[in-house]
């Protein structure tokens, strides 16, 4: 027996899928706190000892929070490899934006502190907002726009074409559906980013991070919660026109696909699943409460609602993962857009043996810097932001 | 088929590399000359070593965060410019980018945070472990890259599939033990120890020449000299077990590194100079050393190197079977579900000269209807611009033997000198700082324009794995990461430069309470101050 076929494609695909959604949410719970105190700096920080503040509680741990993103990245061409071909390219322009703002934000945390210039200083803590504002809004208009299908399709060589033409590309990404959709992203890694700033500062920055995070945690439930009546009113769902295979080979042209009904059926099929956008809403208003009132703990409830939020987006889309608005059959679905059955066992094998590693030192580094950053950690520290 | 869109995907692909190849050795030696240092004055309790540690650590860390920041661009630019390329080998080619995230790029990044902010959290020890996880974790990250890209030199362990239309993994032990990637491998990590060590040598010599800091800079040459002296070595034995893999399995880029046209009785001659004429197929002006090349090409007397000419009759034949190839393909595919093992097994006959019949898609939309001047064009194809490779083979190995020179005498003057340096040897060392980055460049130069015209050797053509972008769209943004990376560069320089002249924070008073304690632990332990 060949040990790559202890688990069958299907399950291997929906393990992968659901590990596709681990990545992803791991990336938002913790990148998406320090974008979103990238983004609130310029406001919850007025003198540059408070920015430093600000700054250095992040400081010790964006970069391993960043690896989330890389290996999202890494992930999908591995046990995704259409998706990473056809969304990557199709969304040229915009995944361009997400690295300047990805490159700028590593250079702007390590070099910020490293002249004592005012205008160099405040010239980076704006690349910081950049860091953290740009790519949280452009993730949030993909999101959109794959909810909506892309206009893309694949030839009889499966060679990935995407309809329209240089910048008006980009620009059709900003249709209002996707603008809302950007919205509640930014917003939730704000309400995300002052939870953290709650849990890790004190003083004048925590009470402008409670303000600003409490608002943009109301403008996240109520952006996400026009999204979702959205989605049942104005926008089409995709379903399979037929039976499907759970263990085909990997060709999203050997289905057919038709474009019609609502994403939200999935609700009537899979009831259960309504256990995500419940834990978004609860999530995040736990964390507006929190936010006023000042918990220590509010990120707890912030990451709660994330969770919910993102994961309400896969589960409704399932079995889809990036539907095709001009060609349907076209569209990547979990049971043919994935890896080779060897590949994802492989990748299944690496990721069980180093998964609990990364969660476990991770951890650790955490407690070892647990408690808040004061002005003494800052004179003490001569590597400190 | 767009020719210019293969053309910018390239320059864009080779800029981003190349200058993320800026950072990536710094990072590689330097992690572990820290991790070495730190290690010592965990053993010793002598300041000046934390001291050192602190320092070089600084610089580490300048130039630990452009390098990845410019690999966030590496991970997507296969999707975003290669995107048939990802399609169609990301089964075999995508699974070691993602190990080297959940194996190595998760350890240096969580832990290079806290080894820059853990001084006065951590215990001695556990800084150290810290200073070594982050190495480990630099050079993880530099093996699963290399097996990536040694399976685009070699791709054994995986086979097309129909169905899919795409590469699919065989064997995950064959692309993990692929004998081009450990080579490459071995080969890359030394080029970076020699790099850092080149650097710490370079930064501490022109400490002495400025009097300052003499005691860290001292200490520093000898663990650079060593350690850099060491790795000089592997790099040019591992340099040359490429050249031998290389002779195995890419047997084109060996005769384009050599300019050898024709084929030659073996053993073959090293042609240590010429002009390269790729119109005229011959090598101006060129100086032969008898019987070297064959040597290193297949390490024996007899065997004989193709030249390019033979291997070009070689890549017509290839190009012939890969139609045949091509047509059973698209029987295949014809006949929807109804495939039989018969059509298979006419596939399967030249599955392996797939790729080639793909070299006439820059021609032809049908590889069925090439007409025979098609196919001569499209096995000429099959050539890379010899010039540059010839050449740039030459400056690496020419500065990979210089190196051996320079840390050689650094290393012999340290031990055996009493640590003394002639004023001239420290401004060479000075002067060589640039030379290590000039020959990692050049080594991707050899490896990766030499791989072309092929994304992955004899089964992609790199013409046919873009992504179909428009010209403006890339042309924006080569045009953003030029101003981008080199406005990062200037201020990068500007900061290591300032850190340099800045030079190490030594605490005197340490130092001396230090020496004061050690003494007295020397003259026993009746004598030592209560601590």
């Amino acid at each position: 027996m060949i040990l790559s076929e202890l688990i069958d494609y299907g399950t291997l695909r929906v393990i992968w899928w659901v590990l596709l959604g681990v990545l992803l949410i791991g990336f938002a719970l913790t990148d998406g706190f320090d974008m979103g105190v990238g983004a609130l700096l310029p406001f919850v920080a007025k003198t540059d000892t408070e920015r430093r503040l600000v700054i250095n509680t992040v400081g010790p741990v964006w970069e391993g929070n960043q690896v989330w993103f890389i290996l999202g990245g890494g992930a999908i061409f591995a046990a995704w490899p259409p998706l990473y071909a056809v969304s990557f390219s199709g969304f040229y322009l915009a995944m361009w934006l997400i690295l300047a703002a990805l490159i700028l934000r590593p250079v702007a945390f390590k070099y910020r502190s490293k002249r004592p210039g005012k205008l160099w200083r405040e010239r980076w803590d704006w690349a910081l907002f950049t860091g953290g504002a740009v790519p949280a809004a452009i993730f949030g208009v993909a999101v959109g726009n794959v909810l909506r299908g892309v206009p893309f399709h694949l030839n009889d060589r499966l060679m990935p074409f995407y309809d329209g033409w240089g910048f008006l590309k980009l620009l059709a990404l900003l249709n209002p559906f996707a603008l809302v959709c950007g919205a509640v992203s930014v917003a939730m890694l704000l309400a995300h980013g002052a939870g953290w700033l709650v849990l890790k500062s004190e003083g004048p920055i925590v009470e402008r991070a409670r303000k600003i995070g409490s608002a943009a945690g109301l403008v996240a439930i109520g952006g996400y919660a026009l999204a979702g009546l959205w989605l049942l009113v104005l926008t089409d769902g995709y379903q399979f026109a037929g039976a499907v295979a759970h263990d085909g080979p990997s060709n999203p042209l050997l289905n057919e696909v038709v474009k019609g009904g609502t994403w939200l059926s999935a609700y009537v099929g899979r009831p259960w699943i309504i256990a995500a956008p419940l834990m978004g809403f609860a999530g995040m208003g736990l964390a507006v409460l929190g936010l006023r009132r000042g918990w220590g703990f509010t990120i707890l409830a912030s990451k709660l609602g994330i969770f919910g939020m993102i994961a309400s987006v896969g589960l409704t889309m399932f079995p889809f993962i990036l539907p095709s608005s001009v060609d349907p059959n076209s569209s990547l679905t979990v049971w043919d857009a994935s890896s080779s059955q060897r590949t994802l066992f492989v990748m299944l094998v690496a990721a069980v043996i180093f998964m609990p590693l990364i969660l476990g030192y991770t951890a650790w580094v955490y407690k070892v810097l647990w408690g808040k950053v004061t002005e003494r950690d800052l004179d003490e520290n001569a590597n400190s932001y | 088929m767009d020719l210019d869109i293969v053309e910018l995907s390239r320059l864009q692909f080779a800029m981003t590399a190349l200058y993320h190849f800026l950072f990536v050795p710094l990072t590689l030696g330097l992690s572990i000359l820290v991790a070495i240092m730190e290690t010592v004055y965990v053993m010793t309790g002598r300041p000046i070593w934390r001291q050192m540690t602190k320092f070089w650590g600084s610089l580490f860390g300048i130039n630990f965060v452009l390098g990845v920041a410019t690999g966030i661009t590496m991970e997507f630019q296969f999707g975003m410019n290669w995107s048939y390329y990802s399609h169609y080998v990301g089964d075999v080619f995508g699974a070691p980018l993602a190990i080297e995230g959940l194996m190595a790029f998760f350890l240096e990044a969580t832990f290079v945070g806290l080894f820059f902010f853990g001084w006065d959290k951590l215990s001695k020890v556990a800084h150290c472990v810290v200073a070594w996880l982050v190495a480990i974790g630099s050079n993880f990250s530099a093996l699963w890259i290399l097996i990536a890209n040694g399976w685009m030199q070699n791709p054994v362990g995986a086979s097309f599939n129909p169905m899919t239309m795409r590469m699919e993994m065989d064997s995950f032990a064959d692309v993990l033990f692929n004998p081009v990637a450990q080579a490459k491998f071995v080969h890359t990590v030394s080029a970076g120890y020699v790099t850092a060590s080149v650097f710490v040598l370079g930064v501490s010599a022109w400490y002495l020449l400025k009097g300052r800091h003499a005691d860290l800079a001292r200490r520093s040459i000898t663990v650079a000299a060593s350690f850099g002296l060491a790795s000089a070595l592997s790099v040019v034995v591992l340099g040359d077990e490429s050249g031998y893999d290389a002779g195995l399995n890419q047997k084109m880029k060996l005769a384009a590194i050599e300019a050898m046209w024709e084929t030659e009785p073996a053993p073959a001659s090293f042609t240590l100079f010429g002009i390269p004429d790729s119109e005229a197929r011959e090598t101006h002006y060129a100086v032969h050393v008898p019987y070297v090349m064959g040597l290193i090409g297949t390490r024996s007397l007899d065997t004989e190197i193709p030249g390019i000419e033979q291997l070009v009759e070689e890549a017509r034949g290839r190009i012939r079977n890969g139609i045949l190839a091509y047509d059973a393909l698209m029987e295949i595919r014809g006949a929807g579900g109804d495939v039989t093992p018969d059509m298979m097994d006419r596939f399967e006959v030249h599955s392996g000269d797939l790729g080639y019949a793909f070299l006439l898609l820059r021609y032809t939309d049908d590889p069925r209807n090439a007409t025979e001047e098609q196919i001569l064009q499209a096995a000429d194809d099959t050539v890379p611009h010899v010039f540059p490779i010839f050449w740039a083979f030459r400056i690496m190995v020419a500065l990979g033997f210089a190196f051996i020179g320079v840390l050689g005498y650094f290393f012999v003057r340290s031990s055996f000198k009493g640590m003394t340096y002639p004023r001239w040897a420290l401004y060479g060392a000075v002067a060589v700082i640039p030379a290590p980055w000039i020959a990692a460049e050049m080594g991707w130069i050899v490896a990766e324009y030499g791989r072309q015209p092929w994304t992955v050797d004899g089964i992609l053509p790199t013409a046919l794995s873009v992504s179909h972008l428009g010209v403006g769209e890339v042309l924006f943004t080569i045009a953003g990461f030029v101003i981008f990376y080199s406005t990062l560069f200037v201020i990068e320089m500007a900061l290591m430069l300032k850190y340099i002249r800045k030079g190490p924070v030594q605490d005197v008073e340490e130092t001396e309470t230090w020496m004061r304690r050690h003494q007295a632990r020397l003259s026993g332990p009746a004598a030592a101050p209560a601590e």
